[in-house]
């Protein structure tokens, strides 16, 4: 759907699924803060407008792996918020049980095949899934989320040439937020366009603006029919802004004061609020209601998983391998 | 019954698993229209055509990496990786990704993944194509490993793991790619968790794995000879570790020699002695002897070779050390 024709409906949908993320990391965020919840925490607050509008372009049984920021991908696609609250709390009704936590939330349920604590290592896997999906003759795709870090990875170069090879219906969707964890793009990478990087592959690919979620859905939308009409891989580079550090807690000393303001003044959520009332597509009482529901319902997820129960210490080692008597 | 070479008995397990499930398909450098460095895919890229049986770039990060993401969705994935030395380049795949999606997963991922690789023994490939690196596999829970000594083994073994619904890893000998040995005409699966007594003895057993059975088989005969009786286990598994057939032994030998190519250090052999040390310290007349390689890089000369990586004299030493009262 091209940008300038503003659907309303899409465009509330896109923008309650913002709320919803913003409300959940910021939930996170505190209960991190808080102590409740252990080990580390990388959140997506100022990236939701790459996740709403990515996942609004896909369908249900497309496959998504995203990365160690991307509680926003998992509930974009539909996750149960409730399931991805107690797997951060490391409850047994989690997602994974209360094995993976924060970094690792998979939900394949809804086609979250993996989430990757270390970089670029999930980028082969959603491509084994696209070769999978091609050797099996389905239609869906596989979808690979990673940042600008991952591409200074040698796995993203192979797996970038082995997926350009077998024409895999695979898309590559980086987000670009200018970071590699504290470094930024100017020291790490020689060319800062991984849309430019991408074309040593001749990777048909997308530069958008990743805080307007209606440029990202989009440019998915046009590289998926790329993709789904079996004419290889496309790459979608969304350009974003982290408002947080890189995890809860980093200080952020390598980041001046204007840089942080630059930062905040590229706040997904209010840019779409205003730009949807400007265009009458949205109105005060309209918003109001749906960042209301946005915090209902984390509300509920994070009750559900204080209150949920921790997992027994006598299953630690099940599924450490498949065993032939499981069901299933 | 027919005398098969090992590499044969390998490329029949593999032709047969294709033809019994299509989610079978094999990746790898070289695998398809080449057959294989050392030939174990021949003919199969023909027969299944280039979908299922795949030629990669020189990239095995990522193809281990593809075949996780294949094994998720249902495919059944054998990937080759041409040399054990280049493990290195896939242990983030295999170490932290394989090995832990099942679990990382609160078992919602199910991974038949195979991974089939080689060492050899002797052959002066020099320091970067020698190593026996298993013990780095079997230190990390969610990786079967194991290390057919044989034609019979090499086919059952590799039928057993491509029907596993976990990641194995399968490690050759290509120096036994050649020897032909007797394999069954009719189908057979091994089991991949259980060691298999290879000669019967009452004095000294001996615990061997990969192509170290042949060399303490070759040991247990001289010394039958000199009237000393050894019982010769092949371990065929690295992880998990059959204690109980090594202990059932024990309990008639009462003495233990290990033997692995691999270097002493950290080894299989380590583990397996510390755990009967933990176990069955009761059973034992003489203190546990490990024979493996020095510490120290596979040399190329061939001399240079011979005095790190040991043989059926070095076996017949330890036999001897444990014998003496």
């Amino acid at each position: 759907m091209p940008a300038e024709q503003l659907d309303g409906e899409v465009a509330r949908h896109l923008l309650a699924t913002m709320l919803i993320i913003r409300a959940f990391e910021e939930a996170v965020r505190d209960h991190f803060a808080a102590k409740h919840i252990p080990g580390f925490i990388h959140l997506s607050i100022g990236q939701e407008a790459v996740a709403a509008g990515l996942a609004s372009a896909l369908e249900r049984d497309d496959y998504l792996y995203v990365t160690h920021r991307g509680h926003g991908h998992v509930i974009a696609k539909g996750a149960d918020l409730k399931r991805v609250a107690a797997e951060i709390f490391g409850k047994a009704a989690g997602y994974c049980r209360g094995r993976g936590g924060s970094m690792h939330i998979a939900a394949f349920e809804v086609g979250v095949l993996g989430a990757n604590g270390v970089v670029g290592a999930g980028l082969p896997h959603a491509a084994g899934a696209a070769w999978a999906l091609q050797l099996q003759g389905r239609q869906q795709v596989a979808v690979a989320v990673f940042g600008d870090g991952a591409v200074n990875t040698g796995i993203f170069h192979e797996t970038a040439n082995i997926a350009a090879l077998w024409r895999l219906p695979l898309l590559l969707l980086c987000e670009n937020n200018g970071y590699a964890e504290f470094t930024p793009l100017s020291v790490h990478a020689a060319v800062e366009s991984v849309t430019e990087r991408a074309a040593a592959y001749r990777l048909p690919a997308w530069r958008v603006d990743g805080q307007d979620p209606l440029a990202v859905r989009a440019a998915v939308c046009e590289a998926l029919k790329r993709v789904r009409a079996g004419e290889g891989p496309a790459l979608v580079e969304c350009l974003t802004w982290r408002l947080r550090g890189h995890y809860e807690g980093d200080p952020q000393r390598y980041r001046s004061p204007s840089e942080l303001q630059e930062a905040a003044a590229h706040d997904p959520l209010r840019l779409f609020a205003e730009r949807l009332r400007r265009e009458a597509l949205l109105s005060e009482s309209e918003e109001a209601a749906l960042a209301a529901q946005a915090r209902e319902a984390v509300a509920e997820a994070i009750a559900y998983a204080q209150e949920a129960a921790f997992p027994d210490p006598a299953s630690a080692l099940e599924d450490v391998l498949y065993q032939p008597s499981e069901a299933g | 019954m027919a005398e098969k070479r090992y590499v044969r008995a390998v490329n029949e397990a593999l032709c047969e698993e294709m033809e019994r499930d299509p989610a079978v398909c094999l990746l790898g450098v070289d695998v398809g229209a080449p057959g294989g460095p050392f030939g174990a895919t021949r003919g199969l890229q023909e027969r299944f055509g280039p979908q299922r049986v795949r030629d990669t770039p020189i990239s095995e990060a990522a193809v281990v990496g593809l075949a996780i993401g294949a094994a998720t969705l249902g495919l059944r994935p054998v990937v080759e990786v041409m040399f054990m030395d280049f493990l290195a380049l896939v242990m983030d795949q295999l170490v932290n990704q394989a090995a832990k999606m099942r679990y990382m997963t609160g078992g919602q991922a199910r991974l038949p993944l195979v991974v089939r690789t080689q060492t050899g023994y002797r052959d002066s490939a020099g320091p970067q194509h020698a190593q026996s690196l298993e013990a780095w596999l079997t230190h990390v829970p969610g990786l079967k490993v194991v290390m057919p000594s044989g034609p019979y083994e090499a086919k059952g073994l590799l039928k057993a793991a491509i029907r596993d619904d976990n990641p194995v890893i399968v490690v050759e000998n290509r120096t036994l790619y050649g020897l032909a040995e007797e394999v069954p005409d009719e189908e057979y699966v091994l089991p991949l968790e259980r060691a298999a007594v290879k000669r019967e003895g009452q004095d000294v057993t001996i615990a061997s794995i990969g192509i170290m059975v042949r060399e303490a088989l070759a040991a247990a005969e001289a010394l039958a000879t000199r009237g000393i009786s050894c019982e010769v286990i092949d371990l065929r598994s690295a992880n998990p570790l059959d204690l109980q057939t090594v202990r059932t032994s024990l309990e008639k030998t009462s003495r233990l020699v290990i033997a692995h190519s691999a270097t002493r250090c950290g080894g299989v052999g380590a583990e397996l002695a510390a755990a009967l040390g933990e176990e069955a310290f009761y059973l034992l007349d003489a203190p546990i002897t490990r024979v493996g390689a020095a510490f120290a890089p596979i040399p190329f000369s061939p001399p240079l070779e011979r005095a790190i990586v040991p043989d059926r004299t070095a076996i017949i030493a330890a036999v001897e050390r444990v014998l003496t009262p």
